[in-house]
């Protein structure tokens, strides 16, 4: 017996069961089909996603936009008032909202600023950091793999985890002013200095995510083509301008990729900064997912309403952020096709 | 024949654990010391002694008793009993244990002191016990201060003097901060209280900051600023979350402490023989020298489904002889009458230390101001509490004058009570 027709035989056995579990499936799809026509069946098909994602996603969505018509400590929608659109009113009552003190809701309008400077100054300099270290873990390094792992690593790590490991670094008896004292350096107390806890928020949570980005920006690079570098190298032309003229228009569509899904992230940040700062000094690093839960769920009496009515509002910038990305998404798919 | 059997055996666990699921009591608890292995044990006598009732006790954070458990209590979940302080604020989500427990009198003789803290206003349902009665207080680094050459406040002294002393403890040792406090509205309030402050107004909700508030908020908003008390605790958070300066003073960091009684059991283990340490009792203000009662309560949940088993397991842990013995065990104050009354408390310590602590704080017991007294029963304690430490803490970090610091507290609060359409 020749050896292509043991494996074949062998073949045969396993997909047996398959084979017979498709023939089974078979018989109620075609009856499906029968009513449904070919069309319809897409629909058939989608139907349990689409119902995971309506109970998931759609109807939370739904009762949230409720709640945040309510008002009222109570948790039940039964035994919450309709208050129409006061909590947004509420949200939005202000003097000058570049001045979170002449607001009504000061926390809010200081977590707003917060998450503003937050995104800029994160996103900026994450894809700075993730893009400089995917060009270095892009050359023939020494033991590159491991360097890969290395600046992958913490994307693994809970974002509980990274927030303490650092609480332990940067508190005042912590490793980093434990250094310092060895050098004859005063320890200094950056957990309650409210602008290097708003840098190490930042810094935090780069270390914590550009593992992802930088592997986005690798895959990239990886795809560009060798032949164009060894053109250029044949020409003479400068690192500096290959990088320019070559590297980042190819990088491109990665590049929009990873900018979107920073924006998305950075607006999203929440636990991390809040278990290494709780949101503090004063309210230095509040940003607008912790004024939601603390709203919703952990001041002395809570305002379901109100916290609903600012998650409303942050899901409408997440969504612009989203449809930012499927429209890049969108170009980027015309441009491959032409 | 052989799956048949099979089947069936399957199905005779399953029903066997559905009704060992029946006698299940879930029990929430948190540590401040050593209460938990206490508690640990107890469960265990419990158990052998009623093997119908199975006690699952989950050791959980403070944090989850004050942030997680509300939640889940407002939704109609949550665990059978629980071990809480907002006792008052959450007393609307407790089992009326009245009807269920074998003596509805004993428990009225022995823990109708504190009953009403524990339940809805005009209502008088039993919803618990005291697990400890507990008073805030200071305590001091001895060693420090003797190492300083300066002598420990007199028990009538000020938290001027106080301050005065810990500072130049701090200067003559090199301390990071003279002293600490609590980032608790509970624990400032005590202080407020002996500066002559009333939180409750005449038509029994909350009054606007007065005087003696803004006095000794002034004064502890200065001190932090000229370094004598610690800012770290403070500006570490935001809004009302708590945090304790306990660690500071176990490391010998601090001269002076302000918490309360509960840590007498964590400093006696954490401390060991590091330093000689010593309960202050509570600084005096113009009004008083008051410390601020309160304390953690073992309460039942409406939402169980076990009330029958939930009565029997409080009435097992509110005996005479278990009060009297976990209080030994825990060094925590007990909250029964008839343990009080009869006195003879034997703290299983050897520490001197924690003897002398508990004998104090008994003492400062007695000149706990009226005001004091009243509040841990009052409704609006802990949002009072909340807006003071939130507005507080953007302070002491440098984002609000203090001036408008009043206001917002002001503000915050006419805003809760508004919220809560009472």
């Amino acid at each position: 017996m020749s050896t292509t027709s043991l494996t074949d035989r062998l073949g045969s056995l396993l997909m047996a069961p398959v084979h017979l579990l498709m023939r089974i499936i078979d018989i109620p799809l075609r009856a499906v089909q029968k009513t449904t026509g070919i069309g319809g069946m897409a629909a058939v098909f989608l139907a349990p996603n689409m119902l995971i994602f309506g109970i998931f996603v759609l109807l939370p969505l739904v009762i949230n936009f409720v709640y945040s018509m309510t008002g009222g400590t109570a948790f039940f929608l039964s035994e919450r008032q309709f208050v129409g659109t006061d909590q947004y009113a509420r949200l939005f009552q202000c003097a000058n909202y570049l001045d979170p003190m002449s607001c009504q809701e000061d926390a809010f309008w200081t977590a707003v600023g917060n998450t503003f400077w937050f995104v800029i100054l994160q996103v900026a300099l994450m894809i700075g950091v993730s893009l400089i270290t995917a060009l270095i873990l892009n050359r023939d390094l020494a033991a590159r793999s491991f360097w890969r792992a290395v600046f992958f690593f913490p994307v693994l790590l809970s974002p509980v985890v990274v927030g303490l490991i650092w609480k332990w670094i940067l508190q005042r008896q912590g490793l980093l002013n434990f250094g310092l004292y060895q050098f004859g350096i005063e320890p200094y107390t950056w957990l309650t200095d409210r602008n290097w806890t708003f840098i190490a928020t930042i810094g935090v949570s780069i270390w914590a995510h550009m593992g992802l980005y930088t592997l986005i920006l690798l895959a990239g690079l990886q795809a560009i083509p060798k032949d164009l570098y060894e053109a250029a190298e044949m020409d003479g032309t400068k690192p500096a301008r290959v990088f320019r003229r070559i590297t980042l228009p190819l990088l491109m569509p990665n590049l929009l990729v990873v900018v979107v899904l920073a924006l998305i992230k950075a607006v999203q940040i929440f636990d991390e900064v809040f278990v290494l700062t709780g949101g503090g000094p004063g309210t230095s690093t509040l940003y607008l997912t912790q004024y939601i839960y603390e709203t919703g769920f952990a001041s002395a009496l809570r305002n379901p309403g109100l916290a609903a009515a600012a998650s409303i509002l942050m899901g409408l910038v997440l969504v612009v952020l989203t449809l930012v990305q499927l429209g890049i998404g969108q170009r980027s798919e015309k441009k491959g096709k032409r | 024949m052989k799956t048949k059997s099979l089947l069936a055996g399957a199905a005779l666990a399953l029903l066997m654990s559905t009704a060992a699921h029946a006698g299940d009591v879930r029990i929430m608890w948190y540590s401040d010391g050593v209460e938990g292995d206490v508690m640990k044990d107890l469960v265990g006598r419990f158990m052998k002694e009623n093997p119908g009732i199975n006690v699952i006790l989950d050791n959980v954070a403070y944090s989850v008793i004050k942030d997680q458990l509300p939640v889940q209590l407002e939704a109609g979940n949550g665990p059978d009993i629980a071990r809480v302080t907002a006792i008052k604020d959450l007393s609307r989500h407790w089992l009326d244990l009245r009807p269920l427990v074998k003596d509805a009198k004993y428990w009225d003789d022995n823990f109708g002191a504190q009953a009403d803290w524990m339940r809805p206003d005009g209502s008088k349902q039993i919803s618990g016990f005291m697990t400890q009665i507990t008073l805030t207080g200071g305590y001091a680094n001895k060693t420090l201060f003797d190492q300083a050459g300066v002598p420990l406040p007199g028990p009538k002294a000020t938290w001027e003097e106080w301050a005065a002393a810990s500072k130049k403890v701090k200067d003559s040792q090199k301390l990071p901060f003279a002293m600490a406090i609590d980032r608790s509205g509970h624990r400032l309030t005590a202080p407020l209280l002996s500066y002559g402050a009333n939180y409750v107004g005449q038509d029994g909700k909350p009054a606007p900051l007065d005087k003696g508030a803004k006095d000794f908020l002034t004064k502890f908003v200065g001190w932090v600023g000229e370094g004598s008390f610690a800012k770290d605790v403070w500006v570490s958070a935001a809004g009302s979350t708590y945090r304790a300066a306990a660690e500071d003073f176990i490391n010998g960091q601090l001269a002076f402490y302000y918490s309360g009684s509960w840590q007498v059991a964590n400093l006696t283990t954490k401390i060991g023989n590091s330093f000689d340490w010593v309960a202050t009792g509570s600084p005096c203000g113009p009004a008083a020298c008051t410390g601020m009662p309160g304390g953690a309560a073992l309460v039942a949940v409406k939402y169980t489904k076990n009330p029958k088993d939930v009565a029997a397991v409080m009435d097992w842990f509110a005996q005479e002889k278990i009060v009297k013995e976990f209080s030994e065990r825990t060094l925590f104050l007990p909250g029964h009458k008839g343990v009080v009354d009869k006195g003879g408390l034997d703290f299983k310590t050897d520490n001197a230390f924690a003897k002398a602590a508990l004998t104090k704080y008994v003492e400062a017991s007695k000149t706990t101001a009226d005001t004091a007294l009243k509040l841990p029963g009052w409704r609006w304690s802990d949002t009072v509490y909340a807006a003071i430490v939130t507005r507080v803490g953007q302070t002491l970090a440098g984002e609000l004058k203090l001036e408008d610091a009043f206001t917002r507290i002001d503000a915050d609060i006419a805003q809760k009570v508004k919220d809560s359409g009472l």
